[in-house]
Parts: C-alpha cells; sequence; structure tokens
C-alpha cells in the first residue's frame, strides 16, 4: 500500500527512504531523479537563490557513477541519492564561497571529512546552497549572492544561516541537504521553512573542512523533511576524524535503528523560561498543541528550570564573534580568496582587501570579537562569558538528571518580511534565544515542524543530551508518525498526485 | 658612577621532529619554498591542527633537565597579529598554562664561578614562515616551509648580569637541548634564535626600561650586541636621556643595531585558548617514563669526563658541553687509545680550524674516527707530532684518512734503532771539532751543544727519524766517548 | 560602558579593517548596541566558576610524528592572488 502511494509522488517529493527504495526497486535510475532535480532547480530557483552553484556537469556524473555501482551489487547507504552542500562546506574543484565575495573565487583544492562521506555513500551533489555570510545571520539576507526567499512566502526569509539548504529542501530542489548550526543556524532556518533539521552533539561530526566561524560552537548537520531522512543522512555524515581535534572517537550508532520505538513513559522537560514574553502566541500554541499530541502517545510533561537563559545570548555575542575575529584572520588577500586592487602598500591591502570581502555583519562581529578579546576587557567580557557558558550547561546537566529531552519552540516567531530585522542586529540575535544554549553546551538539538502560524510553518525544538541523537530522532519520527505538519508544503511545491509520473 | 646590566633572554629552539607540531609536513631544512607547506600550514579555509606527540615529549624532556614542574594540563592560545609571513594571522602558542614550568639552568664562567639562572617558563608554539626580501617588482615573497615547525620558547628570569654570562646561559641551554636531542641546535640555519631583553640601572635600584633585540642566532653576535646596546643605553641616560621600550634589530655583520618599525605601536595580541585544540592532559605516568629515557645531560657528563677520562673541569667542560662534542671526543679516545692526546687535538688544532671557518663540528670535515686514526699513528711513532699538522692538514682537506696519507705523502717516521744508529755514527764521525768541544765543555753547558747533532741527524733523515730516539741513541754515543 | 569613534578605529586598526567614512557613525552605534547587549553579563553571578572553552570535557589527542602530507605547491598556488618562484607576493615587507 505504502508503495502506490510512492509510486504516485513526483521524484522531487520523494523522501530520501522513498528515493532509496525506489531506486532499489529499479523504479528509475540515479541519473534520471539527479537531472529531473536539476531540471527543477534550473526551473524554480531563480525565484528562490537558494543554490549559489549547481554543478551539473559533476551531479551526472555521480549519478551515473552511483547508478553503475548499483548495477554491480555495491550499494552504499545513500548510492544515488541527490543531495546539496551548504557552501560552507569545502568541496574539492568546486568554488566554495562561504556565502561571501571574500571567497567569491575561491575553489579549493580538497573535500571537507562531510564532503568526503557522502561522496563514500554513495551520494550525488547536486550544488551548494546559500547562507548567510561566514553563517552569520538568521535571514540569509548577509549573503553576497543575494537572500534567499522563503519557499512558504517569498516576501519573508528563510532564516538563517542554512538558509539555502533549509528553502531548497522545503521547495523540493533536493530531498536532503548538509547545513551549519553555531547559534541555531540549522535549526531556526528548519523551523521557518517548515523541515526537519538536526544539530548533533559537538564533536560527532567533524568540523574537518568545515569553514570556521567559531570552532567551539560551530557543528554541521542534516536537513530533510522528515527525522527518518535526518537519521539516514546522519548515518553518513557523523564519523569519528582524527583531523579534527574536536572530533569524538565514540562509534556512530545505526539512527535509524531506534525510530519505531513507543514513546510511553518518555520524561519530556519543558523550560519555563522558552515560553515567555518575546513568544508569539501562535508558535506557542503550536508548540503546545504539539506537547499535547505527545502527551497522547504516552509521554510525560515536566516543568523544569533552566535559569541561565537569558544570558545565553549575551555570552554568544562575546564567544562567536570573539572566535570568529580570530578565525576569520586568515582571510588576509595573501595565499587565496579576494585581494584589493593596486594595494599601495602591505597594511594597505591588508585594510581594503578585508573591507572590501567581508559584509556588515561580519566586520561587525569582528570588531565586537576584537574588542571582548582586547586588554582591559578579556576579563569582562570574554572570560565573563566562558564562566556563563559554564552555568549554563549546569543549567542542562541538572534538567537531563530528570528528563530524558527537552523541548520547547525552535525560534521565537515565524518567518519575517525582508529588512524587518535588518538594521537591527539585537533584534535579529534575539531570533536565536531558544536555539544558542544548547550551541553554548555542545547539546544537540532538533527542529520539526509542528503547525502552521497565518500559513507559515512553526518549529518545535527537541533537546537531547550528549550523543542521544537516536532517541531526539525516536521522538521525531514518533511526532511525524501521528502527525502531518512534516508533510505540508508550501503552495505550489508538491506536485498533484494525477500530475506525478511513475502513477499506472 | 657604577652601571648594573640586567638581562633576561628569551629562547626559542626548533624541536627535531620530523613533522610539524599541528601538520603532517616535512620540517626539514632547505627545501624549495612552499613545498613543505600544507593546506593547514597554509591557513587554507577549514583545515584544523592536531599536535604532535613528540614535540610534546621533547618540551617535556627539556622541562625535566632544568628541574621544571611539567604541567598536566596546558593550553594552546592563538596570539594574534598579522604578518604575511603568519597565514593564520594568529600564532598558536601557549601563555597561561604552558606545559614547562619554573625551573633553573645552572652555569660556570671562565674563572670558574658557578651561578643559577632561574627559567620562568617554557611553552610550546609554531614557528612562522619566511619573507624574503630581494626584489620582485616592488614586491616581497614569502615562504612558509617553516611556518609551524615546533618551536619551544624558553623564558628567563632577568638573572643575567652580563655577556659573559649572557653566552654562558645560552651555550648551556645550546649544549642541554642538543645533549637531549630534542633541537639539531644549528644556530646558522636558524635552529636556535635568541632574544636579549637589556636593562641598566643603579645597583640596588629597581629595574631599569628593557629593550628587546630580536632574533640573534650566534653567540658571538649575542656578546657584540650585549655590549653595544649596554653602552647605548648608559650614553643615553648619562646624557639625561631615557631608554624606551622597543625592539631592536642587530646586525651581526656590520655590528649594528636599530630601532624595529614600531610594530609594536598599540600591539594588543588578544590572547585566548584555541578553540580548535583542546586541553593536553598529562598523567604521571607519562611523565615518569620520560624521565627515565632521558639521556645523559651536560652536568652528568662533566662529571663523567672528569672521572672516566681524568680530565681537568676546565676540559671536561668543554668536551662536555656540546653533545656533537662529547659524542666526537669519545669515539675518538676509544679508537686511539689515548685520552690525553685526543683531548689536546679536539680542544686545538680541530677547534682553531671549526672556529677559523664556523664550522659546528658535527660538520667537520674529519672526523672522530679519521682523527683517532692518526692519533694512533703519532702513538706508535709512526709520525711525529710535526707530520701529524701535515696528515691533519690533508685529511681536512678531503684527501682521505691517515694512513693513506702517510702512505701517500712517505711521512713514516724512521724508528728503526740500527738506521738511526748508523746515521748518529756518521754524524759523530764528521763532527770532529764539535766533538772536541762538547768532550772539552763544562757538563752543564753540553745538552745546549745537543742541538747541533740532532739537527744534523734530522736533516740526514730528511726529518723522518723519530725525534726520541734520535736523542736517546745520540747521547748514549756521546757518553761513551766522553 | 561607552564606545567611540575612536574606540572603533583601533578595534578597525587592529583587526585591519578600512572603515567607511561615511558609516563609520552607524557602526559605532550598532557595536554599541550590541555592548549594550552583552553587557548584561555583567549582572551574573559567576564568582568561582571556571571559565569553560569547551562544550565538551574532551582532552586533546597528540599524533603520531610522521610527514603524511605531500608537496601540492601547484594546485595551492594556482588559486593564489600573486605568486612567483614558488613564493607569495605580497607588498614590501619592511621590517
Amino acid at each position: 500500500m505504502n508503495n502506490s502511494i510512492t509510486n504516485q509522488k513526483a521524484l522531487h517529493d520523494k523522501t530520501i527512504a522513498e528515493i532509496l527504495a525506489g531506486l532499489n526497486a529499479g523504479e528509475f535510475t540515479s541519473v534520471e531523479i539527479t537531472q529531473h532535480f536539476l531540471d527543477r532547480i534550473k526551473q524554480l530557483d531563480g525565484t528562490y537563490n537558494s543554490y549559489i552553484t549547481v554543478n551539473e556537469a559533476s551531479a551526472l556524473a555521480q549519478a551515473e557513477a552511483a547508478d553503475k555501482r548499483r548495477a554491480e551489487g555495491d550499494v552504499p547507504a545513500l548510492c544515488g541519492v541527490p543531495i546539496a552542500h551548504k557552501d560552507i562546506f569545502c568541496t574539492n574543484g568546486v568554488r566554495t564561497s562561504c556565502g561571501s565575495k571574500m571567497l567569491d573565487n575561491f575553489v579549493p583544492p580538497y573535500d571537507a571529512t562531510v564532503v568526503e562521506n557522502f561522496a563514500n555513500a554513495g551520494a550525488v551533489v547536486l550544488g551548494k546552497t546559500n547562507m548567510d555570510q561566514f553563517a552569520m545571520g538568521s535571514s540569509n539576507e548577509t549573503s553576497f549572492y543575494g537572500p534567499v526567499k522563503n519557499p512558504w512566502d517569498t516576501n519573508t526569509v528563510p532564516g538563517g544561516s542554512s538558509g539555502g539548504s533549509a528553502a531548497a529542501v522545503a521547495a523540493h530542489l533536493t530531498p536532503g541537504a548538509t547545513a551549519t548550526d553555531t547559534g541555531g543556524s540549522i535549526r531556526q532556518p528548519a523551523a521557518l521553512c517548515g523541515i526537519t533539521g538536526l544539530k548533533p552533539t559537538y564533536g560527532r561530526v567533524s568540523r574537518w573542512g568545515m569553514i570556521a566561524f567559531a570552532s567551539s560552537l560551530d557543528q554541521g548537520g542534516p536537513m530533510a523533511r522528515t527525522a527518518e531522512d535526518c537519521a539516514l543522512m546522519l548515518n553518513v555524515m557523523a564519523s569519528f576524524d582524527p583531523k579534527d581535534s574536536t572530533s569524538i572517537d565514540r562509534e556512530v550508532p545505526n539512527y535509524t535503528a531506534n525510530l519505531n520505538q513507543p514513546l510511553a513513559g518518555l520524561k519530556v522537560g519543558i523550560p519555563k523560561e522558552y515560553f515567555k514574553e518575546g513568544l508569539n502566541p501562535g508558535t506557542e500554541q503550536a508548540v503546545r498543541d504539539a506537547l499535547a499530541e505527545l502527551e497522547k502517545q504516552g509521554v510525560t510533561l515536566i516543568s523544569i528550570s533552566l535559569p541561565h537563559t537569558k544570558l545565553a545570548v549575551p555570552a554568544y555575542y562575546v564567544i562567536a564573534p570573539a572566535e570568529a575575529s580570530a578565525n576569520l584572520s586568515r582571510f588576509d588577500g595573501v595565499r587565496y580568496g579576494h585581494r584589493c586592487d593596486d594595494p599601495k602598500d602591505l597594511r594597505d591591502m591588508y585594510m581594503r582587501t578585508r573591507a572590501e570581502g567581508f559584509g556588515d555583519e561580519v566586520k561587525r562581529r569582528i570588531l565586537v570579537g576584537a574588542y571582548c578579546l582586547s586588554a582591559g576587557y578579556y576579563d569582562a567580557y570574554y572570560r565573563k562569558a566562558q564562566q556563563v557558558r559554564r552555568l549554563i550547561k549546569q543549567d542542562f546537566v541538572d534538567a537531563f538528571e530528570q528528563v530524558d529531552v527537552i523541548m520547547g519552540p525552535t525560534s521565537p516567531s515565524p518567518a519575517f518580511e525582508f529588512g524587518a530585522k535588518g538594521d537591527d542586529p539585537v533584534a535579529m540575535y534575539l531570533e536565536d534565544i531558544y536555539t544558542i544554549a544548547t550551541n553554548l553546551a555542545g547539546l544537540p538539538g532538533m527542529s520539526v515542524p509542528c503547525g502552521l502560524v497565518d500559513d507559515k510553518p512553526v518549529g518545535l525544538q527537541i533537546i537531547g543530551n550528549y550523543f542521544d541523537e537516536s532517541r531526539m530522532l525516536n521522538v521525531a519520527h514518533q511526532f511525524q508518525q501521528a502527525t502531518h505538519w512534516h508533510q505540508q508544503t508550501p503552495a505550489g511545491i508538491a506536485s498533484e498526485a494525477k500530475d506525478t509520473e511513475g502513477a499506472e | 658612577m657604577e652601571w648594573e646590566t640586567v638581562i633576561g633572554l628569551e629562547v626559542h629552539a626548533q624541536l627535531a621532529t620530523k613533522s610539524k607540531i599541528f601538520s603532517g609536513s616535512s620540517t626539514a631544512f632547505g627545501a624549495e619554498p612552499n613545498t613543505q607547506a600544507s593546506g593547514l600550514d597554509l591557513a587554507m579555509p577549514g583545515t584544523l591542527p592536531v599536535p604532535n606527540e613528540q614535540a610534546y615529549r621533547y618540551a617535556i624532556m627539556f622541562g625535566l633537565a632544568i628541574d621544571a614542574e611539567i604541567a598536566k594540563t596546558s593550553v594552546f592560545e592563538r596570539k594574534n597579529y598579522f604578518y604575511p609571513d603568519l597565514p593564520k594571522a594568529y600564532q598558536t602558542t601557549q601563555l597561561e598554562r604552558p606545559i614547562v614550568g619554573a625551573g633553573h639552568v645552572d652555569i660556570e664562567l671562565a674563572n670558574g664561578t658557578k651561578k643559577s639562572i632561574r627559567i620562568h617558563h617554557a611553552h610550546l608554539e609554531e614557528d612562522a614562515g619566511k619573507s624574503l626580501h630581494e626584489d620582485f617588482h616592488g614586491m616581497s615573497g614569502i615562504d612558509l616551509n617553516r611556518a609551524g615547525t615546533p618551536l619551544v620558547e624558553i623564558v628567563s628570569e632577568p638573572d643575567i648580569r652580563n655577556a659573559e654570562e649572557a653566552v654562558a646561559f645560552a651555550k648551556k641551554l645550546h649544549s642541554i637541548v642538543t645533549s637531549l636531542g630534542i633541537c639539531d641546535g644549528e644556530m646558522s640555519q636558524g635552529s636556535m634564535r635568541f632574544d636579549v631583553n637589556i636593562s641598566v640601572r643603579r645597583p640596588g635600584e629597581a629595574f631599569g626600561t628593557r629593550t628587546e633585540t630580536k632574533n640573534l642566532n650566534s653567540f658571538r653576535f649575542m656578546e657584540d650586541c650585549i655590549a653595544l646596546e649596554v653602552e647605548r643605553q648608559i650614553d643615553l641616560i648619562e646624557d639625561g636621556g631615557k631608554v624606551i621600550q622597543e625592539t631592536r634589530l642587530y646586525n651581526g655583520e656590520t655590528k649594528q643595531a636599530r630601532s624595529m618599525r614600531s610594530k609594536e605601536e598599540a600591539n594588543d595580541y588578544r590572547y585566548f585558548p584555541c578553540p580548535d585544540l583542546l586541553p593536553v592532559v598529562l598523567d604521571d605516568d607519562y611523565i615518569e617514563s620520560i624521565r627515565q629515557n632521558l639521556p645523559e645531560l651536560p652536568d652528568a657528563r662533566h662529571d663523567r669526563f672528569m672521572e672516566q677520562y681524568g680530565l681537568s673541569s676546565y676540559d671536561a667542560n668543554i668536551l662536555s658541553g656540546d653533545a656533537n662534542m662529547a659524542q666526537y671526543f669519545e669515539t675518538a679516545t676509544k679508537v686511539s687509545g689515548d685520552t690525553k692526546l685526543t683531548a689536546n687535538w679536539i680542544m686545538g688544532e680541530l677547534s682553531a680550524r671549526l672556529n677559523a671557518e664556523d664550522q659546528s663540528i658535527k660538520h667537520s670535515p674529519v672526523n672522530a674516527e679519521q682523527l683517532a686514526g692518526m692519533i694512533t699513528r703519532l702513538v706508535d711513532g709512526t709520525i711525529s707530532s710535526k707530520m701529524a699538522k701535515q696528515v691533519f692538514e690533508a685529511m681536512w682537506n678531503g684527501e682521505g684518512a691517515a694512513d693513506e696519507i702517510i702512505e701517500a705523502k712517505g711521512l713514516k717516521q724512521v724508528s728503526d734503532s740500527g738506521a738511526i744508529e748508523a746515521m748518529v755514527d756518521e754524524v759523530i764521525a764528521n763532527s770532529d771539532k764539535q766533538i772536541d768541544n762538547y768532550r772539552n765543555a763544562d757538563e752543564s753547558k753540553r745538552p745546549k751543544m745537543l742541538g747541533y747533532f740532532v739537527g744534523q741527524i734530522m736533516k740526514a733523515s730528511k726529518g723522518q727519524a723519530n725525534p726520541q730516539q734520535v736523542n736517546e741513541i745520540l747521547l748514549k754515543k756521546l757518553n761513551e766517548l766522553i | 560602558m561607552t564606545i567611540e569613534r575612536a574606540d572603533i578605529e583601533k578595534l578597525a586598526e587592529l583587526a585591519r579593517i578600512e572603515l567607511n567614512e561615511a558609516t563609520i557613525a552607524e557602526t559605532t552605534q550598532s557595536i554599541a548596541d550590541v555592548l549594550a547587549l552583552v553587557d548584561q553579563l555583567q549582572a551574573a553571578d559567576t564568582e568561582g566558576v571556571e571559565p569553560m572553552a569547551h562544550p565538551t570535557d574532551a582532552v586533546q589527542r597528540l599524533r603520531a610524528d610522521e610527514v603524511t602530507e605531500t608537496n601540492h605547491r601547484e594546485e595551492f598556488q594556482a588559486i593564489a592572488p600573486a605568486t612567483e618562484a614558488g613564493l607569495y607576493l605580497v607588498p614590501k615587507v619592511i621590517d
């Protein structure tokens, strides 16, 4: 029965699980589905601007190779499945811009470990997705390549910084995409675009070849339409990488293994601080409805407190800019990337190269970071923020003594219009108020669609204990078995059943 | 009025690892530019550091050698500044939690005075690349082969009071790191570089303002530079001026120093813990196993040389100070079997030649076995001391081993007593007048008259007669005639 | 904590970013806003709290001392702004 429904779907409406089933059943080839997505990107992405670079030739070559492997009986985990990479992951021979002018001409001669992992799993890379410049932003408005449009309402932002990946998944321009999350950059755009996104435990996914924003906070993760697809992607994406000193040497479990476990008896912590002023009432209602749905499945909701929540945004906006200010110093016009024209001396080369190559938000954060580390301010800002960071982590450690997962809203409100917060960095920073603390603590977090407010998606956030991604995915999957929110698509995206190919 | 000089040293020693501190690039010296610069060394986006265990081990060995506390937890930090030879625009180094804590290095001066110089701490860090200043159409060239070479930076307390102490301290450090085998000690290749902090004060007063002269890579330059800077500071103050805190550059060739363009202007390095690296945590067993396997240190070797070889403290100091020198001496002594002669040759002729040509003993054209081969022939009487100098010269010029040279040059000393007797007899027979004089001379004057006969005999032997035998036989014959 | 134009100029020098004369006032204001946000930290009681630089308690792995990299100069320099004779070229470095 399931199969017949699957068969009625257009190729671009299929989930990764369904694509794997179709490829396995010989319903279509990787070349066919890859070409289908490439055509669709060409046709529609002018509207969404979700891709910076599309690799038509190499995608088809990879698809052909995958089909050949499959025919020979060598079928790795994602053999022939098209995906997209956020343009923060270095791709050998393919421009990796990080959404910036600084790296507009940068073609790395190496692959990120994540990129390598997907290649080894037989995945096909459609292209590189748009993003806030150097992953700094919550609306995708800081991209050098222009903003990404939210497929639900092209007047609104897709969230950021992984807005391109989120919009591409939401607009069915790829079934799944890689993304990164430093303060909410996977979860917030996933929420705003009505898709599923997962930020793993810090150290679970290699950061090698992923252009650093804030090294102690950055973590790569998957975006897709379902929790099951995220599990399939995370199976490939997660690895222990000896090249990354912060990578954790710990076995990667099969993340799909526990998806179907019943939730009865699960203890869900509801932090009271996540339901205070600033939260959109519609968003709150959708989240509360979702929690009620889970209660029906037998989970116990337990009110908890994360008392230092209010300090998460201030601590983050010291630590992240401080690390970024050093991480982005390498962009100096000497060895790669942008260099200004006709520098009159060395200083001039540095000053103009960096002024021209970086956008306003990036410059702002570099200056803030330099300030917080500078002589006389280090203790008051950087050291203080690192102390607060420990308090925030301790809040979670205490909470996880009582509960299995923590839930709440992913972001305070649904997608906002372009320019709504553009002039006010502080308002923009508060977008990540519910997501930032998990980055500071290094915990895994997810966002799953849980409702619509004024036809705009709302995300339910699931925060897990360290390395408890399996449990988060289990909860998300069970929620998605019982609800239809993740199947909702923006108007005009999903094909009607009667239009689909493959139907009898 | 009197002035007191106060000196502190910061010493950078390149660690003799095969690969760099944070990447798998080779550290070999002298490669084509940028052929030993990996993505990490070039600070390519997304690359990440993983520390080299051997660099850690070497730093710990140094710490143990200077009797310092080894930090169980040490942390790498980022020191931020822009410079083209620093690709990340930050240097990964240690500040608050260095691997090696406080220790001391003991020195001995020429007059026998001993002094302990306190070490504030020593830390691990990465070296920078090189800016090549030859002109590329008004541009500079950057070579990043050296970028990421592991360094241990050794920071002394301001316990040094003059140039002699500074040089003794620097030499002792050189001796320690080469004895440990953690640094090749090749100063001319920049393997050890010295930054000298100098100030002057009236005895008993607080420290004066100091200047820092960077990157001295020879003991002689250090000595000259200190003399120059001390004089400059004293003159400045005595003329009513003030020393300003600055970084200076010393040119050893021109013997001139100048203030560096104020790189230090508004320097604010914004150190913070490197988020790409985790704290390095060591356990006691690890440190203890390194301690157990420490090679012989210079002080222990000095004492052993005195005892085992019967050397004076002064000679033992010279021969044991440099690990390569010590190894050379021990190898040569073992082969030649004559400690005293071997020691004299190494400290005399060999050292003089090495100094004259600015060579290290490690690269000596005459190796230990060759020198010992020559000494063996000296001991067994095959050659005379005078001939030995000729043999040494030929060996230095690469003409082969001592025996080959002796053979080729026909330098064999005549030690056949029959042949020598014949020559003595002939000279006596042809020297009636001198024999008469000898016979009539006062006994006390006779020894002085021997010179004539020896000269004649040596002339007859074309210089190859064994002088000692000549003396013995001549005396015996002359005594018979009296 | 007030931040002024001179502070921003100093930071821009440290970070080697040329400021745009036309927007410097705006930049100063927005950075002042961000610093006002982070100033909320000052209210936190952090006495005796050890600063936390990494989210996990993991410790550093050390790698064996082996040369694992090979020469890729041509690939790396193919994407460089200016090179000659294997060197990266920059405006004259003056010590």
